[in-house]
């Protein structure tokens, strides 16, 4: 049985392992730092921590200030606040300047579960993608999310971190993480699967299915997607005879969208969307979600077979 | 601090000069803010030429006194007073809006002496707290200044960051907001009232201190008296007039976002000599 993590458990340890080494760290929360979990980098450090209550929009450009006095600023709420309520701030005053401030969003995704709609973000990705010079990393597992705080804090520049609300399972065999490169985590020439968070685990799941089937899938974690690793997408769509994309996502916007403007200007290749099909989504526990909102290992096998057919 | 005569008529001058400079680039330009450009001018004149400590040989100067202009529409008036300062040529002024430009037509980072972005309003009081509070982690004694509109405080990101700074005490903060009555659509009376306006940044625990913003005397008195307040960040409500300096902008809300033409600049011109 995997070892199952809260990815931002890992983040509030990574923080204050950050913090004691680099003293221009500052963190930034909006009134959700027990969930997002800074308030363990507040405790540790309170002279470099600040809650600006029930407001994203300040707490975004409040980041740029400090930043552009050569603070490393990472500042957490919720995805759906981070990128929707605060996204002129992110983009003027963030990302226009070009700044060193790091957004590391909590409870992206369907699997918010029992809140519902309001605050499950599907289009978080699609919403920073948009916008020039940030880089975005979607790292699968709690792990993973450590690599991913530690390149988002060593690389200068605005950042988006997505993460998850529940324990996600580690992927094992993942091999180095290295920002922009993606990571193939099985080998195969019959089909290319391409997933990010969550997604990962269930597509391995699929990948093990079709393999007693005899369907060869390569299974690719795509924990960055800006900057996008298009030798590896566009590799897989010369070798193999589909590609299917999953996320935990709208397939409008986010990764799926990403990898089809990659191969449509290169290498046309039918890609298969496993995602939030233009739809909000709803209260339920994430296991279900995930059935409701077809994002199941199943759900991606049915993909897989309706691509190579 | 007490200024005498001789410094007054100096920095009168000076926001001569500082209109001049204005009415001639927006012209070049054809297109930008006549009207909060120059009901500011004495404000931010007083600031840069008589407050402000500032190296404008090196702008990133760590220990600098900050100022960001929230109201970035109006940055024909901080492009002036930056080249009026030194930190670049005062020929650049005549490339304002063109392609390629260190001087866009809203600010952002290219522009020597500009360190963040502003133009989408509403947001320069939180980029001002953030400066203010990253004084407050280094305990450095540099002070914040940021100039706001008055149609700009509309937006709700205004109070947002009007409640943090006070909250955290940022008493090395202090806001300038121009006063002069008028925004796109109107008087800010008929489109959306601002008061009453004291009143409400007392409530939100500001100290306040109401001038004529055209007297250059209370202006430079009224940041004294911001820079003795302890524990809470103030505010400066000056009442201004839009376009002050040029008769046919004053009041004038066309000239919000219309520059002058050919005749109408000339005369400007000889208004300012």
């Amino acid at each position: 049985m995997a070892e199952m993590l809260y990815q931002r458990d890992v983040y509030g340890k990574t923080l204050i392992e950050l913090g004691k080494q680099h003293k221009d760290i500052v963190v930034l929360d909006a009134d959700l730092s027990s969930s997002t979990r800074t308030g363990l980098f507040a405790k540790e450090f309170p002279g470099r921590f600040f809650n600006f209550g029930v407001a994203e929009q300040n707490m975004m450009a409040t980041a740029a200030g400090l930043a552009s006095c050569s603070k490393t600023v990472f500042a957490s709420t919720f995805a759906v606040f981070a990128t929707g309520r605060a996204w002129d701030q992110v983009r003027n005053s963030v990302s226009y300047s070009n700044f060193d401030i790091k957004i590391v969003a909590t409870h992206a995704g369907i699997t918010v579960g029992p809140d519902g709609a309001t605050h499950q973000a599907l289009e978080d990705i699609a919403l920073m993608r948009v916008i020039p010079n940030i880089k975005i990393i979607v790292p699968c597992d709690g792990p993973q999310t450590r690599d991913a705080v530690i390149a988002a804090f060593e690389n200068k520049g605005p950042f988006y971190v997505r993460l998850g609300r529940p324990k996600v399972p580690t992927i094992e065999n993942k091999g180095e993480f290295k920002l922009g490169k993606a990571q193939v985590i099985t080998e195969g020439d019959d089909v290319a699967i391409f997933a990010c968070g969550i997604m990962v685990s269930e597509a391995l799941v699929a990948v093990q299915s079709l393999l007693s089937k005899g369907i060869r899938a390569r299974l690719i974690n795509i924990h960055t997607i800006r900057p996008l690793d298009s030798e590896v997408i566009l590799k897989a769509a010369k070798e193999t005879r589909a590609m299917v994309v999953c996320e935990e996502h709208s397939v409008i916007g986010g990764l799926a969208s990403s990898i089809d403007e990659v191969v449509a200007e290169n290498y046309p290749t039918r890609v298969m969307r496993v995602g939030i099909r233009d739809r909000f989504g709803q209260s339920g526990e994430p296991a279900e979600l995930l059935k409701e909102y077809n994002l199941t290992s199943s759900d991606i096998e049915k993909a897989v077979l309706a691509a190579i057919g | 601090m007490g200024y005498t005569d001789a410094q007054i008529k100096e920095l009168e001058a000076k926001a001569k000069e500082v209109r001049r400079l204005i009415v001639q680039m927006l012209a070049k330009a054809g297109s930008g803010h006549p009207g909060g450009s120059l009901s500011a001018t004495d404000l931010i004149t007083a600031l840069f030429f008589g407050v402000l400590r500032h190296n404008p040989k090196d702008p990133h100067w760590q220990d600098r006194d900050r100022f960001h202009m929230s109201k970035g529409h109006c940055c024909p008036l901080w492009y002036a007073v930056l080249a009026e300062s030194g930190y670049f040529s005062k020929d650049k002024l005549m490339t304002l809006r063109q392609l390629g430009s260190i001087l866009q037509g809203h600010p952002d980072r290219r522009t020597p002496g500009v360190d963040v972005a502003s133009g989408s309003l509403g947001q320069g009081l939180s980029v001002a707290l953030g400066m203010s509070l990253a004084a407050k982690i280094d305990q450095k004694p540099y002070r914040v200044y940021v100039l706001m509109g008055d149609g700009e405080i509309q937006e709700g990101n205004v109070w947002e960051a009007a409640m943090a700074s006070s909250h955290y005490r940022c008493d090395n903060l202090t806001a300038i907001l121009d006063y002069n009555r008028f925004q796109i659509d109107g008087k800010t009376c008929e489109i959306m009232e601002l008061e009453p306006l004291a009143a409400k940044w007392q409530a939100f625990g500001w100290h306040t201190i109401e001038i004529d913003g055209h007297n250059m005397k209370e202006v430079l008195a009224a940041y004294d008296e911001a820079r003795s307040v302890k524990a809470k960040p103030s505010i400066i409500i000056a009442r201004t007039v839009k376009g002050k300096g040029v008769s046919f902008m004053e009041n004038v809300c066309d000239f919000h976002g219309r520059t002058p033409t050919k005749e109408e600049t000339e005369k400007a011109l000889r208004e300012l000599e």
